[in-house]
Parts: C-alpha cells; sequence; structure tokens
C-alpha cells in the first residue's frame, strides 16, 4: 500500500475508533431522561461513562488534526463546505462537556435539570452532525476545481445525507442501551437490557439502509462483503441479547460498526470528497494528500502513539471496570 | 463586514478566550501535582486540602479549556480553509501530533486522577497527575510550535506554489518556538501564582477573627503562588529578552510597531508610556519617559544598534514582496489593492507594554501580600482583599495583551515572510488570502453564536469557582462517613484516601462520582 491509501485507511479507524466509543457516550446521554427515572439513577448512567468521555472525544480531534495533516485539502474542503452543520456539532459539544463536569457542582434541583437537559441535547445533536458530515464526505458536495463548495450553505443537508445523520443517531442509541445494560446493575441494568433488544431493529434499520445506498450508488464487489458482514454481525447482536449476553452482544455490535465504516471509506476509496456536480472536480486521496515526507513523519508518530492510547485508554476502562448502581452514588457534596 | 474580517474576528475572539483557560490549566495543574506530591511524601494533611481544594477549581476550569479547544481544531478547516490548504503540509503535522501525543494522555489520566482517588495505589494515582500535568505542557509545546513556524518558516521548501516540509525537526526545535514556548508556560504559572496570591489572601482575611483550622493551608498557598510568580517573572523577562532580539532579526516590522518607532534611530530609545495617539505622523512626540539607548539593547545586545523605524520598513517590504495584492478575484475588494504593512500600531504599543506592566505588577502584589501577612500577620483592612482579588486579573490581561500583540503585530501577514537567513525565503501568505470561501452568513452565524455562548459559559464559570472559593475546604472534602467500628472513613483527609488497589468491596459507595 502506498502512504496516502495507508493514510487513508488510518483516517477510517479514527472514525471509527470515534463512532464506536463516543457512540456510547451519545447514548447514554440521550437516553437519561427515559432510563433514568430519578436523580440517583441519572447520576448512574453518568457515571457510568464519568471517566472516560473526555478521552473518547479526543478521538474526535485526533481524526480531524490528523485529516490536516495528511490531506490537508479533504480538511479544508469538508469543513468549510459543511460550516453550518459543523457548527452545531461544536456548539452541541461545547453545552455537553461543561455539562457532565458542572451538573453536580451546585446542590439544587433547578441547576440539575437544566444541566441534564443540556447534556441530554448535547448528546442528540453531535450524532447527527457527525453523521451527517460522514455521509457528505461520502456521498459528496458540489465542488469547483479549487475544492471549494459552490452553492447554498445548506448544500450538505439533503435527504441523502440526512440518512445518514439518522443512521448514527440510530446506532448511538443502541450502543449506548447495550453499554448501560453491561456497565450497571440491578433495576437499571434490566430496563437497558430490555429497551436495546426491543429497539434493536429500529435502531439499525437507518444505518443498513444508508449502506444500501451507499453500495447502490459507489460501491465496489467486495464492499458488498462487508456489508452482508454487517448485517450479520447485528443479528448475532440481536441474538446475544435475547439470550442476555451482554457482553457479546456489545462486542457483536462493535464489529457491525466496524463492517459499516469499512464499507462507507471502502465505498469513497479513491476519492475523499466526491464533486455532486463534476467528477473531474473530486477530491481524491492522490489530490489531497500530504508529501510523501510529511505523511512518513506521520505514519511514524501514529506507530508509536495509536498503540500507547489504546492501551491506557483499555487500562482506564480496566480500572472502572466494575458494574454500577444507585447504591454506590455518594451524597450530593456540593458547597452550600 | 466581509468573511475576513468576520473570521478575523473570530479567530481573535475565540482563541483569546480559549487562552483564558489554558494559562491556568497549565499553571495550576503542575502545581497541584506538586501539592499532591508533597502530600504522598509527607503525610501533612494540610498538603492532602491544598491538593482537593485547587485541584476542584482546576477542573471547574479545565472543562472550559477542552471545550473552547475543539472549536480552534475545527476552525482552521471552517473559516481558514485557503490556509489550511497552503500550509497543512507543515502546519497539520503537530497540531495532530498534539492530539495523539498530548491530547489523549491529557483527557483519559484526568479521568483517572477524578476518578481514581480509591481506585488506584497512592502512588500510581500521583503518576496520573503528572501524566496530566506534564500533558498540558506538551500540548503547548506542540501548538506554539505550529504558531511559531507562521512567525517564522523553517524546515520547508517551495513547492508547486506551497510549503513542503523537508525537516520535521527544524519544525520543532525553531528557534522561535524554543524561545516562545518557555515565555508562555511561565506566563501560565503567573497567572496560576496570582490565583492562588488571590484567593488564599482571601480566605486569610475572611476568618481573620475567628479560630480557622485551616489556616495553614491558606498561608502555604499564598508561599507557593508568590514564589511561583516571581520566578515565573524572571523567567518571563529572560525569554522575553531572547524573544525580542529573534523578532528583531524575524519580524523587524513587529518590532518597530512594537515601539511606534516611526524612523530609524541609532541608538533607539524605549519608550515607558506615550500620551497621545501613537499612529501621530510625527510619533516620538506623544511618547514620554524614553529610556535611551534600551531599544537598542532589546534588539540587539548592543546600545548602539540602529533600529529601523516604519518608514524605512514599508518601502523595504515593498520592494521585497511587492506594493499591491494579486489582481485575484478571490481576494474581493482587496485584489490588486495596495498593501498596508504597518500593523495596528496602538494595538501593538499597548499590548506590548501592557504585557510587560501588568506582569510586573502582578508579581509585585504577590511580594506584597506575602509581606503583610509575614509572622502571622493578617491585616485587618477592606482594602487588602480587594486589593489581592482583583490582583488577579492582571496575569490573565498582560497574557492576552501578549498574544494579541505578537499576532496582530504580524499583520498582514498569516504566515510571516523571513529576512534573516534562518528561515526559508519566500514562504509567505497574506491573510487576506487564508481565509474560507464561505458566505458571510454564515460566518456571522458563528461568530454570533459563539461569543453568546461563550459569554453565557464566562458567567456559570465564574459564579461556580465563587461559590468553591467561598465553601473552602469544607466544600470539597466530604464530611466522613460514619462507620459503625468507628474506623477512618474512606474520603477522610490525611492518609486514608487509595490505599490500596482493590478499591473496596463492592458496596461501597464511589470515592468519586459526578
Ligand atoms: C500554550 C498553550 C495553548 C495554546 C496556544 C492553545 N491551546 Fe488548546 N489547549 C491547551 C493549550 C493551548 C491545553 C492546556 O492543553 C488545554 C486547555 C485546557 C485543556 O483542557 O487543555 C487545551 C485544550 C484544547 C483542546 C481540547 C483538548 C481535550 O479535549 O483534551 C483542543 C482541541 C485544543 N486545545 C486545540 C487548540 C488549537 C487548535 C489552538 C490554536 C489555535 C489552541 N488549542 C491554542
Ligand atoms: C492561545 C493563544 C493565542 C491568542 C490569544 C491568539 C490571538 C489571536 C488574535 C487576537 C488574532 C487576530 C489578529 C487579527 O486579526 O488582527 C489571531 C489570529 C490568528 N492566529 Fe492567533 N492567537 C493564539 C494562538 C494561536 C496559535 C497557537 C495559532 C496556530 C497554531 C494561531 C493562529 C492564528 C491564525 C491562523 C489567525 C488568523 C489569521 C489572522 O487574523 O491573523 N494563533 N490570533
Ligand atoms: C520583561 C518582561 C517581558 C518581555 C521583555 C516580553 C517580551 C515578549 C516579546 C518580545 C513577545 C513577542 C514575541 C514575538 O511575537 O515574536 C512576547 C510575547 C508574549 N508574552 Fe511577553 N514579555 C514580557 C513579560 C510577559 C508577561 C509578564 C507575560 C504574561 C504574564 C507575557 C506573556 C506573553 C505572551 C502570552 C506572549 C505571546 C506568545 C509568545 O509569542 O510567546 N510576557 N513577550
Amino acid at each position: 500500500m502506498d502512504l496516502e491509501t495507508v493514510w487513508f485507511v488510518l483516517i477510517a479507524l479514527l472514525w471509527l475508533g470515534y463512532l464506536f466509543l463516543e457512540g456510547f457516550d451519545f447514548g447514554v446521554g440521550m437516553l437519561m431522561p427515559v432510563l433514568g427515572r430519578d436523580d440517583t439513577e441519572r447520576r448512574v448512567l453518568i457515571n457510568t461513562i464519568g471517566p472516560v468521555w473526555d478521552g473518547n472525544e479526543v478521538w474526535l480531534i485526533v481524526a480531524a488534526g490528523a485529516t490536516f495533516a495528511a490531506f490537508p485539502a479533504w480538511y479544508a474542503g469538508l469543513f468549510s463546505g459543511a460550516y453550518l452543520p459543523l457548527l452545531v456539532v461544536l456548539l452541541a459539544l461545547i453545552g455537553r462537556g461543561v455539562a457532565f463536569e458542572y451538573r453536580g457542582k451546585v446542590d439544587s434541583d433547578r441547576w440539575r435539570r437544566v444541566w441534564d437537559r443540556v447534556i441530554m441535547i448535547g448528546s442528540w445533536i453531535p450524532p447527527f452532525g457527525v453523521g451527517l458530515l460522514i455521509a457528505t464526505t461520502v456521498l459528496g458536495l458540489p465542488l469547483d476545481a479549487d475544492g471549494n463548495r459552490i452553492g447554498s450553505p445548506l448544500e450538505a443537508v439533503r435527504w441523502d445525507t440526512l440518512l445518514g445523520a439518522v443512521a448514527i443517531v440510530g446506532f448511538s442509541l443502541l450502543h449506548g442501551a447495550v453499554f448501560i445494560a453491561l456497565k450497571t446493575d440491578g433495576d437499571i441494568r434490566h430496563r437497558a437490557h430490555r429497551l436495546a433488544f426491543r429497539i434493536l431493529p429500529a435502531a439499525l434499520l437507518p444505518l443498513a439502509a444508508f449502506l444500501g445506498l451507499v453500495q447502490w450508488r459507489e460501491g465496489a464487489l467486495w464492499t458488498l462483503g462487508t456489508l452482508a458482514l454487517a448485517l450479520i454481525t447485528a443479528a448475532v447482536a440481536w441474538w446475544r441479547l435475547a439470550e442476555g449476553r451482554e457482553g457479546q452482544a456489545f462486542a457483536a455490535l462493535g464489529a457491525a460498526l466496524t463492517a459499516a465504516v469499512v464499507t462507507l471509506f471502502g465505498a469513497l476509496y479513491p476519492d475523499v470528497l466526491p464533486s455532486t456536480t463534476d467528477p473531474a472536480n473530486s477530491l481524491t486521496v492522490t489530490d489531497a494528500a500530504s508529501s510523501p515526507y510529511t505523511l512518513t513523519i506521520m505514519t511514524w508518530v501514529a506507530g508509536f502513539g495509536t498503540p500507547a492510547v489504546l492501551v491506557y485508554q483499555g487500562w482506564t476502562y480496566w480500572v472502572f471496570r466494575k458494574r454500577i448502581s444507585t447504591k454506590h452514588i455518594p451524597k450530593v457534596h456540593a458547597p452550600r | 463586514m466581509d468573511v475576513l474580517e468576520l473570521a478575523r474576528w473570530q479567530f481573535g475572539i475565540t482563541t483569546v478566550y480559549h487562552f483564558l483557560m489554558v494559562p491556568l490549566t497549565i499553571g495550576l495543574s503542575v502545581l497541584v501535582a506538586g501539592m499532591q506530591t508533597a502530600w504522598v511524601r509527607t503525610g501533612d494533611e494540610r498538603y492532602y486540602k491544598m491538593t482537593k481544594f485547587w485541584g476542584k477549581l482546576l477542573l471547574v476550569n479545565f472543562a472550559m479549556g477542552v471545550v473552547t479547544g475543539i472549536v480552534q481544531e475545527f476552525q482552521f478547516g471552517m473559516n481558514w480553509s485557503e490556509y489550511s490548504r497552503f500550509v497543512g503540509d507543515v502546519f497539520g503535522a503537530p497540531l495532530a501530533m498534539e492530539g495523539l501525543v498530548a491530547f489523549f494522555v491529557e483527557s483519559t489520566f484526568l479521568g483517572l486522577w477524578i476518578f481514581g482517588w480509591d481506585r488506584l495505589p497512592k502512588k500510581v494515582h500521583l503518576a496520573c497527575v503528572w501524566a496530566f500535568s506534564l500533558a498540558t505542557v506538551a500540548s503547548a509545546y506542540f501548538i506554539l510550535a505550529a504558531n511559531s513556524w507562521m512567525q517564522h518558516p523553517v524546515g520547508a521548501e517551495f513547492v508547486d506554489g506551497r510549503p513542503t516540509m523537508t525537516s520535521i525537526w527544524a519544525v520543532l526545535t525553531n528557534n522561535t518556538a524554543l524561545a516562545a514556548i518557555p515565555h508562555t508556560v511561565a506566563g501560565a504559572f503567573s497567572v496560576a501564582a496570582a490565583f492562588l496570591v488571590g484567593i488564599a489572601s482571601w480566605r486569610l482575611w475572611r476568618k481573620r477573627h475567628e479560630h480557622d483550622e485551616h489556616r495553614a493551608v491558606w498561608r502555604s498557598s499564598l508561599k507557593l503562588g508568590t514564589w511561583t510568580g516571581v520566578v515565573a517573572f524572571v523567567v518571563l523577562a529572560v525569554t522575553g529578552d531572547v524573544q525580542g532580539k529573534l523578532m528583531f532579526e524575524q519580524q523587524p516590522m513587529k518590532m518597530a510597531s512594537a515601539e511606534a518607532l516611526c524612523h530609524t534611530e541609532q541608538p533607539a530609545s524605549f519608550s515607558i508610556i506615550a500620551i497621545g495617539d501613537v499612529r501621530d505622523a510625527d510619533c516620538e512626540s506623544v511618547k514620554t519617559f524614553n529610556v535611551p539607548a534600551l531599544l537598542s539593547f532589546l534588539a540587539h545586545n548592543d546600545f548602539t544598534t540602529e533600529v529601523k523605524g516604519i518608514d524605512d520598513l514599508v518601502t523595504e517590504y515593498q520592494e521585497r514582496y511587492g506594493s499591491n495584492y494579486p489582481d485575484d478575484p478571490a481576494l474581493g475588494e482587496l485584489a490588486g489593492k495596495p498593501i498596508d504593512y504597518v500593523p495596528n500600531l496602538p494595538v501593538t504599543y499597548w499590548g506590548f507594554r501592557v504585557m510587560i506592566g501588568f506582569g510586573a505588577l502582578s508579581t509585585a502584589l504577590g511580594v506584597f501580600a506575602l509581606w503583610l501577612t509575614r509572622g502571622g500577620r493578617i491585616p485587618d483592612t477592606k482594602w487588602f482583599p480587594r486589593m489581592a482579588l482583583s490582583g488577579i486579573a492582571l496575569p490573565f490581561i498582560a497574557n492576552s495583551a501578549g498574544w494579541i500583540f505578537t499576532e496582530m503585530g504580524r499583520q498582514p501577514f498569516v504566515v510571516v515572510p523571513n529576512p534573516d537567513p534562518s528561515g526559508v525565503d519566500g514562504v509567505w501568505m497574506y491573510t487576506a488570502q487564508a481565509v474560507s470561501r464561505v458566505t458571510e452568513g454564515e460566518v456571522w452565524t458563528s461568530l454570533i453564536a459563539l461569543t453568546l455562548v461563550y459569554a453565557v459559559l464566562a458567567v456559570v464559570e465564574v459564579f461556580l469557582i465563587t461559590k468553591y472559593v467561598r465553601g473552602g475546604i469544607e466544600g470539597v472534602i466530604p464530611p466522613k462517613p460514619e462507620k459503625p467500628d468507628g474506623g477512618p472513613g474512606r474520603d477522610g483527609g490525611g492518609g486514608s484516601g487509595g490505599s490500596g488497589g482493590s478499591g473496596g468491596s463492592d458496596d461501597d459507595a464511589l470515592a468519586f462520582a459526578y
């Protein structure tokens, strides 16, 4: 593989890492009003991701930063082209980040209600927006010869990209429910489990539809295989849920996401941002890539950096591996 | 306003705002790591309380640093896409490294530190806070290397109309960066120092008449803050002097603007203050308190060096880099227009003086507060707490002024050309060429939305910090849970936190929970 392709694969992996990790984070936030019936239960939910959500979010930052370094024209074209959707994602992430940290810092119901709402909204919008962004990069934008968007600021918002947005929302919702079932104990666990089992087909239907659309428009023969794999592993996840095996269901969902991301980026390759107006204006890996020297340096950095990240992030999950239930939650302590 | 102006306002507002949180995070995280080390080594409960109290304020601030940082990462692509395409080959690398090497460590080990008080063995837990705080310094290193490349491009050659990296080593050891990094990190410590001094003084003063079991905590914090501030200021002055000499060679126009020096002088004097508009064509006449030959010394370690004035430099720049913008329709109204090579003089002149002056004042205040409280005294006057608390603002303002000076002093360039041989020549970019081809409406929307959200969050952060400062030690250390056997509570002070790796039995409450 040439370095450009290596980096294309690495960027796809960064997005996969992000969707997998922050996917369940988002799901937990989305389900707060449904599964958290009182304050203690809501705190159980928040604390399942408490030590890790920030580290998960860094996958997004690194996905963006690595795109900047390896494919500057991709970074520039996509982020300026999908300007407004991206702005909405940023605003939601701002609110969500401070909400986790600030929610417990004042002992008042009104204060907590406000931040709960921010967490909830801040957890629905980003998967939607990130889904839209990924769908946009896969399905394309109207681009001119310089790689700039032509047309209105809302070119990235169309029925096909919206389908991609809903696909990621559905996945995150389900992924969050399974994660809660895996990480909690007691009543919440059972409710989360039941919910996950019930919503699975509906939650994954948009993703399946979106994969089908991408396959039909841009897919290769081999991506048909990964698409099938995504469907099969999703079915496995449902089956393992039915058997009460939460850990295995979670792993199967992860496999389904992997197959889905491989399908999407596999269908996109060798483009990185197709032009919907004139195929000659499509950005390809070669057009967008940095020089071989820069890519070599970045390969060394990523080669050492990524395994280290996986090790210490994995260790964090190990340290905080215990299931949490309402009886673990300490009394609220904040200055008067 | 056009897209260029809007994008500049947005970058200025969001970055200056991000840099209100950043220096406090960097300085305080290292100091808190030091406090926890003192506790682990001595077992003295005072240090435990210091770690908990200042650590809590650090967390309140950190959250804001993170969320405003995300905007920065995306903003280059959204508002400055032409810039991103132009410099990505060189500039993207340190940015990506910052994420991979620094942000991952920072966020992961912070999570371990906050939630790990009882889960991790004491020493491992201590290592986590060090990993976190050193990662904040590492992130400063990478981002400042990126920024310094814009001030002084190195390690690149011009290929097909774009700079292409030839040496990452040159980029990461850019002499501009090696001077800017200790300067900025010392600026961060000066912020944390004033924060400690101000809050500790107020806490001492508030309980000056009653018995305060935590008085030792505040005394130690005050002392730590003052000495940190003194050392930071010495480092700032030394490294700032180095930066001045580099600036003289690399960005002569910025040097002249810092002084609002219209005409070449030899030797050049340094003015302490000006009365009136420094843009005045005859700018010498508005300056007062001139220190003869000081500017010559700052520029080149020699009291007789000639320092070029703006008039001469403009002619020089026009000869080297052209007198008009290229006739490119993408430049909008500026296409083909004459280039204004003179930065905004009032901003650069005053920015430079506010940076140095407020920084010095803040350090002096710390020393004064320490002297006032010598030998167990606590001043019984109203102005003491007022002075101490308002002093917290000084280094924040000094830092912002330093950045505003640095960034506006390089206009109209976003990537500054290099007259001196240590950088690569021929690599430069005008700010006007750097901006995205997006609509005004898009940038207006984001400028307004971000500014509003930031304004609201500023109120929330200040409210929370105030609340925790008022709450004192009791606000951050939960009362010991009552145990039937009368043993020490798990969350109690002293030596109980984090005694073993097993984390206790399943029924125990979390030591910390959101
Ligand atoms: C001198 C230091 C410095 C400077 C000039 C900047 N930052 Fe920053 N940044 C930090 C020092 C820092 C930090 C100390 O590492 C922060 C602040 C609080 C924090 O959480 O980490 C941070 C947070 C932070 C984050 C969130 C990291 C996380 O989730 O943990 C991002 C994405 C950025 N920054 C990106 C930027 C960009 C693109 C900048 C340039 C315009 C920038 N920062 C200027
Ligand atoms: C955190 C500290 C920083 C502060 C407070 C700061 C401040 C500013 C300000 C006030 C401007 C507007 C100048 C103008 O429009 O006249 C600006 C512009 C800019 N800065 Fe910085 N800056 C900081 C760090 C950085 C870093 C680390 C980078 C790059 C890595 C950077 C890159 C830029 C760019 C690309 C612009 C936009 C173009 C321009 O208007 O010049 N800045 N900055
Ligand atoms: C005697 C004292 C000082 C001197 C001589 C000095 C000198 C300088 C110079 C020459 C620059 C510009 C570098 C460039 O653009 O090439 C600068 C930047 C800066 N200064 Fe200072 N400074 C001093 C004190 C301070 C203090 C007290 C603070 C904050 C508390 C501070 C914070 C900054 C910051 C944040 C920047 C921008 C980042 C950078 O370029 O490093 N400085 N200083």
